[in-house]
């Protein structure tokens, strides 16, 4: 799919006045596998949540495919599923099965039918044995792969990744990379893990609510490394 | 894990598993009708053991059956307290073992029904008020994100604790309540933007 953005920006209001999370951006997104790499509060996230439409554009069209992000929010949030860092927030039933069932409701109207589905999906994951299992009672890493299964059931044609192995240890950060990066959907990850940024083909490095390097992984890691290494020491905003 | 006030749904074989929801809903709110009509100490007493009787059918463990009780035990402490005070002995036990019965009865309704049945039979028996305007998935959704919000809150609320705890803060009520408050409410936020994410709702 093409998603792409047209002029791009983002702002909110604050009691000090207008906020920019991010700067005016024109760009086309196509590559199958996109990271996007930059400090705490860069504003990747931001660029992210732009992609189904959980953030509105201030300025400037957002466009998956022709359709409008705003105009067209729920065709949008069909074709890119969304996964965040932290699937507490993500998983609203109370059994690992319910939850992807929840996600298969609208598009399938068939009780045994979706149910059918979710079990596939669950199988697919590898969490079929959990199906009945409280959602509060799987590892980090089993709700992260749970959350990604109930983006999956949706059968989205993109799927946008929020820092998905930030809460994880190494064992499951790999799991659940292996599970994102066998997908046939287009991938759009936002990392800062960067031995995942080296299997991307695209790379968007993100400082300050500006995209200030877009291109091959080794050059935006050097890039990325450079800036940070220019920069003043101690925590970022 | 967080103790949960609701219990999940346990798979089975018995005739409540295999009861649709609709119905077994419409028994619930008869029983609940039931227990208020009958009076005295002893009804109440036959309702809770009735309820038990279920527990025991369903085949829910005693230890999972009782974790979510815990909680309630200062309320039940509270309205024995008041209903001793105001109207004697009787009616305390009148009181205090239909409202147990009931919230038993309830745990064992959603220990044998799924969710997505729950919403099913909600969908369904709110279809004929379309017509003036009601949403059935919309509402069917809230019920179950009630239910689902429980545990989530409780978790919250125990990490607040502890959190206050670790900086010497236990005995503030600024820190346990401000904290936990904000945090539900970012939840709930980021609930909803997960929600909106999957496309849920978006009909």
């Amino acid at each position: 799919m093409v998603l792409r953005l047209d002029e791009v920006s983002v702002s909110v209001e604050t009691p000090d006045g207008d906020l920019t999370l991010l700067h005016p951006t024109t760009l086309t997104l196509s590559e199958r596998r996109i990271a996007l790499i930059g400090g705490n509060g860069s504003g990747k996230s931001t660029f992210a949540r732009l992609l189904n439409g959980l953030v509105e554009p201030t300025t400037g069209r957002v466009t998956v495919d022709e359709l409008d992000t705003v105009d067209d929010g729920a065709a949008v949030r069909r074709a890119v599923g969304f996964v965040f860092t932290d699937p507490g927030a993500q998983l609203v039933m109370p059994t690992c099965l319910e939850d992807v069932a929840l996600s298969l409701r609208r598009s399938v109207k068939d009780r045994a039918r979706r149910r059918r589905e979710a079990l596939d999906v669950l199988e697919s994951i590898g969490l079929a044995d959990k199906a009945d299992v409280s959602v509060h009672a799987l590892s980090g890493g089993q709700k992260q792969m749970l959350a990604l299964a109930g983006v999956l059931a949706t059968r989205p044609k993109v799927v946008v990744a929020d820092e998905p192995t930030t809460l994880l240890d190494l064992r499951n950060t790999r799991a659940v990379a292996d599970r994102l990066f066998s997908l046939t959907q287009q991938l759009v990850l936002v990392t800062h893990d960067l031995e995942l940024v080296a299997r991307c083909d695209r790379v968007l490095v993100i400082d300050d609510a500006r995209v200030t390097f877009d291109g091959a992984p080794a050059d935006a890691v050097a890039h990325y490394r450079a800036s940070v290494d220019g920069a003043p020491s101690g925590p970022s905003a | 894990m967080s103790d949960v006030l609701v219990s999940t749904y346990r798979p089975g074989s018995t005739l409540l598993h295999r009861l649709p929801a609709g119905p077994k809903l419409g028994l619930l709110a008869l029983y609940g009708v039931v227990t208020v009509v009958a009076t005295g100490p002893w009804s109440a007493a036959g309702f809770l053991a009735f309820s038990l009787v279920l527990v025991a059918w369903v085949r829910i463990p005693w230890r999972v059956a009782l974790r979510p009780l815990r909680p309630l035990l200062l309320v039940v402490v509270l309205v024995t307290a008041f209903q001793v005070w105001q109207k004697g002995w009787p009616t305390a036990v009148h009181v205090v073992g239909d409202l147990l019965a009931l919230f038993v009865a309830a745990m064992v309704f959603t220990a044998t029904t799924r969710i997505d049945a729950m919403l099913d039979a909600i969908v369904r028996g709110l279809g004929p008020f379309r017509r003036v305007g009601v949403k059935p998935e919309k509402i069917a959704l809230a019920f179950s994100l009630m239910i689902g919000a429980i545990p989530g809150v409780m978790t919250i609320a125990r990490e607040t604790r502890e959190a206050a705890k670790a900086r010497g803060l236990e005995r503030s009520p600024r820190a346990l309540l401000v904290r936990m408050a904000i945090r539900t409410v970012a939840h709930a936020y980021d609930t909803g933007a997960a929600l909106h994410a999957r496309g849920i709702g978006d009909d």
